[in-house]
Order: C-alpha cells, then structure tokens, then sequence
C-alpha cells in the first residue's frame, strides 16, 4: 500500500471495488462483579465456580443493575465522544440456548446507554474519522463445550452474565488496515480509561464484522454480509479481505449479494454462511420488567468525565507540543499508556527527543524480541533516562551506548555503574585526545603530507586510528575538532 | 380445642401471647385438620416434621413480641422455600427444592411464623378456578361442586376450610381477590412494589405482587405488616419505610370520599352483585363516607390489555424451564431442539402453552407494535384514569367478581369465560395499585360475594380502614359445614 495515499480497492474481471466495513465490538466490562449479580468475573476460573443464583435463571431470582459497570459505559462513552443519554432501556432478546440460562439476554435495544460519537485514526495518509453509531450494555452468555464428550455438550456459566459493552461503528471503515487501526484505537482508548483490558485471547474484545463492496464512485451501500465472533485483528483481516473478494467475484459474474450471516473458519481461512436472512432469529425484544428504565443524573456524567484521564488524542498533542515530538513518534508513544507513562518518566530526566529516538529504536525492539510489556521492562525509566543523558553528554558514544544498554539488559543495573566498571567512559580530554593524535599524527607522517597535498579523504583514515587507540571511546566530536585542528597546523 | 382453629389470626396470637396455647399445640391442632381434609386438595406438600421441630423451638424460647410469634402457616406453592418443594402447580418443577427462601416468606419466618405446607396453586399462577394445577383441582369448602377461584385457590381453600389461620398468595390479575371473594375471605393485593418479588416464580413480572389472605380485615393488615418492605434484591421494589398497618386501625372513614365507577356496571351481571355493591355503598355512606359517582372510561380495555400484556412476559419468564438446568426434563429427543420440544410439551400444561404461544405471538417483529405497544399505551391510560379520579376520591368500591364460585369445570374449556371472572380485578393490576377484595354477602345458593376496595398507591392503610370499617358494619358470616371430614 501507498504511504500517502489510500489505495484498497479490489479489481474484479470488469470493475473496480471499493470495500466498506463496520465492526460491531463486543468489548467486556472490567469490573469485579457481573452486571446483574454478585458473582466474581476472573478469567481462566475453575468451570462453573462463578455462577450465582442468578446468572443460572433460578426460579423467582431478579436482576439488579451493577453500578459500576454502568460507570464504565459512560466513561467509554465520553473517551468516544459521545453522547451519553439520561434515560436508556433494557430489554430482552429472547432465544434458547444451553447456554443462556434465562432463555434471553438481557441487552439494550432501542434505547442505548451511550449515542453517536467518534474516533480518530492516524493513517498514513492522514487522520481518519470513524463514527461510532452507539454503545450498549448487555449480558455475555456462558459456552458450550462441544468437545469434551462424544455424546454430550457440557456448559460452563462462568461468563454467563458479565457486562459487555456492543460497540457498533457506522460503516465508515474501507480496509483491513483501517479496521486494525480502529480496534487498536478502541483499545487503546479503553486501556487508558480502565474501562475493558482488550485481552483479545481471553475474548474480552472480540468483533462481528460487517462487509460489503460497490463499484468506486458509488454511492450507494451493496448488501452486506455479517461475520460473526471474530477474535482477534489477524482474523478479521484476514475475513474481510476472502469476504471482499468473495462478493465481488459474485458481482462480476452478475450475481447477487444474498443478506447473511457467515462465520470465519480460521483453519480454512474461509467465511461461510451460518444463515441466511430468511433464518433470522426473531428475538422477540422487549422492555425487561424486572428492571426499571435506567435514569443517569447529569451530575454523573459531569463528575465522571471531571475524573476521566488524559486520553491518547490529547496526550498525543501535548507531546508533540511539549516535548517537540513528530505525528508518529507521539502516536507510538501515547498507543499504550504504560509506555506512555514511561516516556514521560524518562523525557523528565533526559533529552526528549534522543529519549523517543531511544526508546523506539534499541527498548522496544529488545522488548519485543524478548516480549515483554515495557511494565515488565528489565530496564527501568530512572536508568533509561541515564543512559540518554550520558549519550546526550558526550560521556559515552552511541556505539558504547549500545554496549551498556545490553549489559544493562543482562544485569538491570544503572548505567554508570556499567561504564565506570567496564572503563567505557569516553575520552574526552582535550589534553589526553590531542597527545594520542599528536602521536598517531607523527607515524603517519606521510600520510599527513598526503591529506595536506589535497587528499582529504585521508580523514577517515585519521579517525579510524583514534578509535582504534582509544578502543573507540574517543569522542567522536572533539576527535573532529582537535584532528581538523592539528591538520592545519 | 378444635374450635380455636375456627378463630382468627389476631385471636390465636393473643392466645399464644397469654400461653393460653402453644405454638406446637396449634401445630398440631392444623396438621390434624389438614390430614383429614385431603378431600379438598389445597395442599400440594406438607412438611409436618418442620412445622413441629420450629413450633418446639419456639415454645422453649417464645419470642412474644413477633408478629406471627409461633403461628404455622401454609403458604402458594409459588414461594420458594429453601429445602422444601416448589411446584409452582406444574410438572415442570414437581421435584423443584429451592436453596433459596424468598423475601416474603423470610420475613414471616422473623417474625415468628413457621411453614405448614405448600398451597395448590393453577400452574405457574395461570387461571381462575384453580383446575390447571399439575397436581389436579382445588375444592371450595363452601361447596363440594365449586372451584375456589384462581390463581391462589389452595390459599383460598385452605384458609376458608380452617387449615391455615392465614396465608399468602401472589395477585397478577385478581388472583387474590378472586379467590377471597370466592371463598369468603379477606384478599389484599398491595401496591406494585409493596412487597418483594425476589424468590417468587414469576409469571408477569410487571403485575405479579405477593399478598396476604385471611379471615379478617385486622388479620390482613397484621399480614401485611409481617410481608411488605423494600428489598434491595428487586429492582422494582419501593424504598420506604415499614408501617405498622394492624396498629394503625381504625373504623373512622367519616368525610372520606368513595367513587363508584360507572364502568363496573357490566352487561348480564347478576342482579345480586348489582345489589351486594348497593349495600356495600349504603353501609359507607352510613359510616359518614360520601359516596361518588366517577368514571373509569378506559376499562372496558383492561382485560384486553391484560391477556396482552402478561402472556407476553410470561411467555420470556418462562423461557428459563428447558430442561438444561433444573426441573423438569423428557428422557426423549435426539438433540438439544427436540430435547426442549419434548420437555416444554409435556412439563406444562395446556393453559401455560396456550399463554405463552399468545404472548410470543404479540411479541413477534411484525405483530409488537400493534399488540405489545399498544397494550402498554391502554395499560398508561388505564393509570390514567385511576390518577384523576384519585384526585376527586380517596378510594373506589366496585364487586370483587362478576359472579360467586362457579362449578368445577364449567369455564375449562371456555378460556374467554373463564378470562373474563377478571374483569374487575385486572385494571387494579395494570395501574400497579393496591385493592381489597372483603366478604359482603351471600347469593341466592349461600356462596360468598365479594366488594373491592381500590386505593391509592401506598394507600394500603386507608382502604384497609375502609375495609374494617365495613366489615364491622355487615355482618357477613361465612357459612362452611365442614362437610369432607
């Protein structure tokens, strides 16, 4: 793909395609306990040791709204800039299932918690704005074990109940690469606010995927398809890309799109149907009687919007601002908070700039071979910080700097202690510089005559010799000067 | 000693008060009674064993001041009891044993009462007469030929045939009221939210409210007393504070103002209850209440609006029993559809189908907007209709039924008949407000009839009032012979 220019579009045998996508994010709540019951929310937990009364229908048991995952909605909803709204509805969709104990989900239909709002994408080829249509809140049902038992499906109730947040994206998305970066945003967003983990593996963000084409030019939508759970941006990628191609080989030959739902085979690397429209399940939605209709106070909007954290668009700004940052620079450094949160402990105690320079280059790229999460990191801001500034000062080299970082990775001890001990401090005493060029000057004596008769390429050769003498701890700079210096002479 | 158990509720704890008797003596006195009176099928389970170890319990450590101090009582087999058998009237939940005690019986256990045995119920509180119980029909004492009304008839029968000295039963469309006016008892259903619905099987979430049933006015407003209170486990309970309702008492409704709306007046209702509600307003107005003529004029929508309204959420609330988890399930089916198929199709019965097949119906994309929809628009005006008029009268009389007990098996294969022994009963439902349904008279054949008494919301102490009031003042005496021991 062009850097500066957006370029997904599919060539069909008579048409060129444009692809348009939207993603309905089905991201879990991070809260301790369920959205209508007490019951713990811990992944990974022994089968079926999570499960109230509730979360498993009991006769007579009711629902009560979890407080905190409310807060959680909203808080999403503001780092999306959207619109919070003061009254919203739970309803019911009814359908059976094993492992949907109540025999409905309680979600919300037409009356979401959170309205329209935005997000931003950084593309290459500039900023992208992605609308969001809504966010709901709704309960996760529990799974079914198909695979444990020839004859029988076990069910485990441990997700049966946990808050999900539906967040459903207007079809403005147009590409794979898009629809990575808008996940990543999202998540990025919620890691920052509290609001859901991301863990993709343990399906706290997972995505049902809306595709359809139409000629370049068109204006007007082609019939979509939806493909269902898919769990990680690999995945959907890689479903978006068969799918698109799929409807426009269908397209070309002068066949129709049929509205459907599809599931992505991950070991075929395949979408096919799960069912069609006709099939449609009629879930039967209506208003939950056993829950009033939800009232947010304005006063809770404005106390947790009041309390929200800097969030990746404006800290992204402020460093580029503050700390003299490019467009992509700030945008890898606010991607992650905790990598944020570390650039900033070190651009306190070091050169900004070398510090973003650094960290992007030699940290990230051990961290990723190792791979660690920069919280994790064997090296931590303080002794980063120090090993910029002792770059940055000319005490040692960058090619030294490479030698203390990996010792540092080894050891986790501070920088200097490293240089002091291994004697890799760069020389830097004038005095010491020009008695060591002063001799190399003398039994090279021809070579002197040489440069000074017009050679100047000879130079290098100048250097080299310092550094070899030196074992390379001349620094560099003062090396330049004093050599220009003497030539003259 | 048999005669105590003829007595009421107030009269009974005042004789466990003076230790006149002992709670384990009453225990027994009832679990005699209840053996020899089989005949009538009111209980569906009995837990004697319980009811004798609590009332020892009690008497070697007597608790005087409760409520309900040492006082057995059988409670709708719509409750659940933690360790005993909940039906629900259906075979889905025969062998049902809740870990769990519901709110309402919780909070008559702390006030000293102890469990007697679970009432027959119609399924899942689906009827009118009491014949959809999985575990066969109800008999009213009062006749051994007539149904004791529904949902609650086990209650109504129980109470009515002195085997429990007061009850509880759960009211969605009258089935409180209806069965008390039946049987000749004092039926109270309370303000939506009153008392709590946790641990009750739900058939209509947004009408379903718990209530007590008993022989006398004081009786239900000490019930109430015991059952009501905030529970922060039921999203639709109300936060207020308890009162003390049986305190509180009095006959005094001097100066209050009573409509009687013109709407009850039904086409080919018996000239007796045209009467019965004539000699229920002479006697308030004699009592110094002005009686007022007011209209209701959405009424005549309510039942409509009813068997829209609670089908469709029984139809949901009912999804939950599908053989997976608990209750009941058919060893037939070779997948997890015919599995449900064949467990739906023989753990309920034909009522229950029939409800919730009418409630999927109004619910499906297509049909919502001009059944559900709509029937929540009438059920507003209906509210409505009630809120204006409360601004003119304290409280409304109008029949509890439009006829007294039928025969066993008259309306069963009749549903719109049978449906429409509602009438008056539901619009108090859909507004979310409390009624009283207390004995006034008898027909032509002896059987009791019943006056309502609809209040304002939270106003169950005013129409309890009014209640006693007219008690007091008409003499009615319920003629039960007793004729199956």
């Amino acid at each position: 793909m062009s850097k500066d220019k957006f370029d997904y579009f599919i060539k069909g045998e008579k048409n060129k395609y444009e692809v348009v996508i939207g993603l309905e994010v089905h991201a879990q709540v991070s809260s301790n306990s369920k959205l209508f019951s007490g019951s713990a929310t811990k992944f990974g937990a022994e089968p079926n040791s999570q499960v109230s009364l509730i979360d498993s229908a009991f006769p007579g048991m009711l629902p009560v709204i979890n407080k905190e995952c409310i807060n959680q909605a909203i808080r999403t909803g503001l780092g999306l800039n959207a619109k919070i709204n003061n009254n919203s509805v739970f309803d019911r969709k009814n359908y059976f299932y094993a492992d949907l104990p109540q025999g409905y989900q309680i979600s919300q239909y037409k009356n979401p918690i959170v309205g329209e709002g935005k997000v931003l994408l950084d593309m290459p080829y500039g900023s992208k704005e992605i609308g969001i249509e809504r966010l709901h809140l709704e309960q996760d049902a529990g799974k079914s074990i198909h695979d444990m038992d020839p004859s029988s499906t076990y069910v485990d109730l441990n997700r049966s109940g946990i808050a999900l947040m539906e967040i459903v994206s207007k079809p403005d998305l147009r590409s794979p690469e898009e629809v990575n970066a808008y996940i990543k945003k999202l998540r990025t967003i919620m890691r920052y606010l509290g609001t859901c983990d991301g863990n993709m593996q343990e399906g706290s963000l997972r995505a049902d995927v809306n595709v359809s084409v139409r000629q370049v030019g068109d204006k007007n939508y082609g019939t979509r398809c939806e493909i269902k759970n898919v769990n990680s941006i690999k995945f959907m990628q890689m479903a978006i890309e068969y799918e698109a191609n799929r409807q426009v080989e269908l397209l070309d030959e002068g066949k129709k799109i049929e509205q459907e739902t599809r599931l992505f085979d991950t070991k075929k690397n395949k979408t096919r149907s799960m069912r069609s429209k006709e099939d449609a399940h009629d879930y039967r939605y209506f208003p939950d009687p056993d829950l009033l209709p939800l009232k947010i106070e304005q006063k809770l909007i404005d106390d947790l919007k009041k309390s929200l954290p800097e969030l990746p668009d404006n800290k992204k700004e402020r460093f580029m601002s503050d700390y003299g940052l490019n467009s992509y620079e700030a945008n890898v450094l606010v991607s992650e908070k905790e990598i944020s949160n570390y650039y900033e402990e070190v651009a306190k105690l070091s050169d900004k700039k070398l510090a973003a320079t650094w960290m992007m280059g030699d940290l990230f790229a051990m961290l990723n071979d190792k791979g660690l999460k920069i919280s994790n990191s064997p090296i931590s801001a303080k002794n980063f910080a120090e090993l910029v500034q002792s770059i940055k000062s000319g005490q040692i080299s960058g090619r030294i700097a490479k030698e203390v970082f990996e010792l540092m990775v080894e050891s986790g001890d501070n920088p200097q202690k490293i240089i002091e001990s291994k004697g890799m401090k760069q020389q830097s005493d004038p005095k010491e510089l020009e008695k060591i060029i002063n001799e190399i000057l003398t039994k090279n004596k021809d070579k002197v005559d040489q440069y000074k008769s017009g050679k100047e390429k000879l130079f290098g050769f100048f250097v080299g010799q310092v550094m070899k003498q030196s074992g390379g701890k001349a620094n560099p700079q003062l090396t330049n000067d004093i050599l220009k210096k003497l030539l003259k002479g | 000693m048999s005669e105590i158990i003829k007595k009421n509720l107030s009269e009974i704890i005042d004789l466990i008060k003076k230790k006149e008797i002992k709670s384990e003596e009453l225990a027994n006195l009832y679990i005699d009674k209840v053996n020899k009176s089989k005949k009538l099928n009111s209980f569906i389970n009995t837990c004697f064993e319980h009811t004798i170890q609590k009332s020892k319990e009690f008497d070697k450590k007597p608790n005087l001041n409760s409520l309900l101090p040492g006082i057995p009582l059988a409670v709708k087999d719509l409750f659940c009891t933690n360790g005993f058998k909940t039906t629900a009237g259906s075979k889905m939940l025969e062998n049902f044993i809740p870990q769990y005690e519901s709110t309402v019986t919780e909070n008559l256990w702390k006030e000293g009462a102890i469990l007697l045995g679970k009432l027959n119920c119609d399924e899942y509180a689906m009827g009118s007469s009491n014949e959809t119980s999985y575990f066969g029909n109800v008999i009213n004492p009062i006749a051994k030929d007539t149904v004791p009304g529904g949902s609650s008839g086990g209650s109504a029968s129980a109470l009515a045939a002195d085997l429990t000295p007061a009850t509880i039963g759960t009211d969605t469309g009258g089935s409180i009221r209806q069965p008390a006016s039946f049987t000749g008892t004092v039926g109270l259903k309370p303000t939506y939210g009153l008392c709590s619905r946790w641990g009750i099987v739900a058939f209509a979430s947004s009408l379903d409210q718990a209530g007590p049933m008993t022989k006398s006015v004081k009786d239900c407003s000490i019930m109430l007393e015991a059952m009501a209170g905030f529970d922060k486990k039921d999203s639709t309970s109300i936060e207020k504070k308890k009162e003390n309702y049986s305190k509180n008492l009095k006959t005094d409704i001097k100066g209050l103002k009573i409509g009687i709306p013109k709407e009850y007046r039904v086409e080919n209702m018996p000239k007796e209850i045209d009467e019965l509600w004539n000699k229920g307003k002479s006697i308030l107005k004699d009592l110094g209440a002005d009686i007022i003529d007011i209209s209701l004029p959405h009424t005549k929508y309510a039942l409509p609006t009813y068997y829209i309204v609670a089908p469709a959420e029984a139809s949901s609330n009912l999804a939950r029993y599908d053989g997976v988890k608990y209750g009941y399930r058919s060893s037939k089916g070779n997948d997890l559809i015919e599995m449900y198929e064949n467990t739906r199709s023989e753990g309920f019965g034909d009522e229950v189908k029939r409800r919730i097949l009418i409630g999927t119906y109004v619910l499906s994309s297509g049909y919502y907007d001009a059944y559900y929809l709509k029937a929540q628009k009438v059920r507003q005006l209906i509210k409505k209709d009630f809120d204006e008029n409360f601004g003119k009268v304290d409280a409304i009389l109008t029949p509890s039924t439009p006829s007294s007990a039928f025969k066993i098996g008259e309306k069963t294969n009749d549903p719109i008949s049978m449906y429409l022994n509602d009438i008056f009963t539901v619009p108090v439902n859909l507004a979310g407000l409390p009624a009283i349904s207390v004995p006034a008279g008898l027909d032509k054949k002896g059987y009791p009839l019943g006056l309502q008494l609809i209040g304002k919301t939270l106003d169950e102490q005013n129409i309890l009032n009014v209640a006693y009031a007219f008690e007091k003042n008409c003499n009615f005496k319920n003629e039960i012979k007793n004729w199956w021991l």
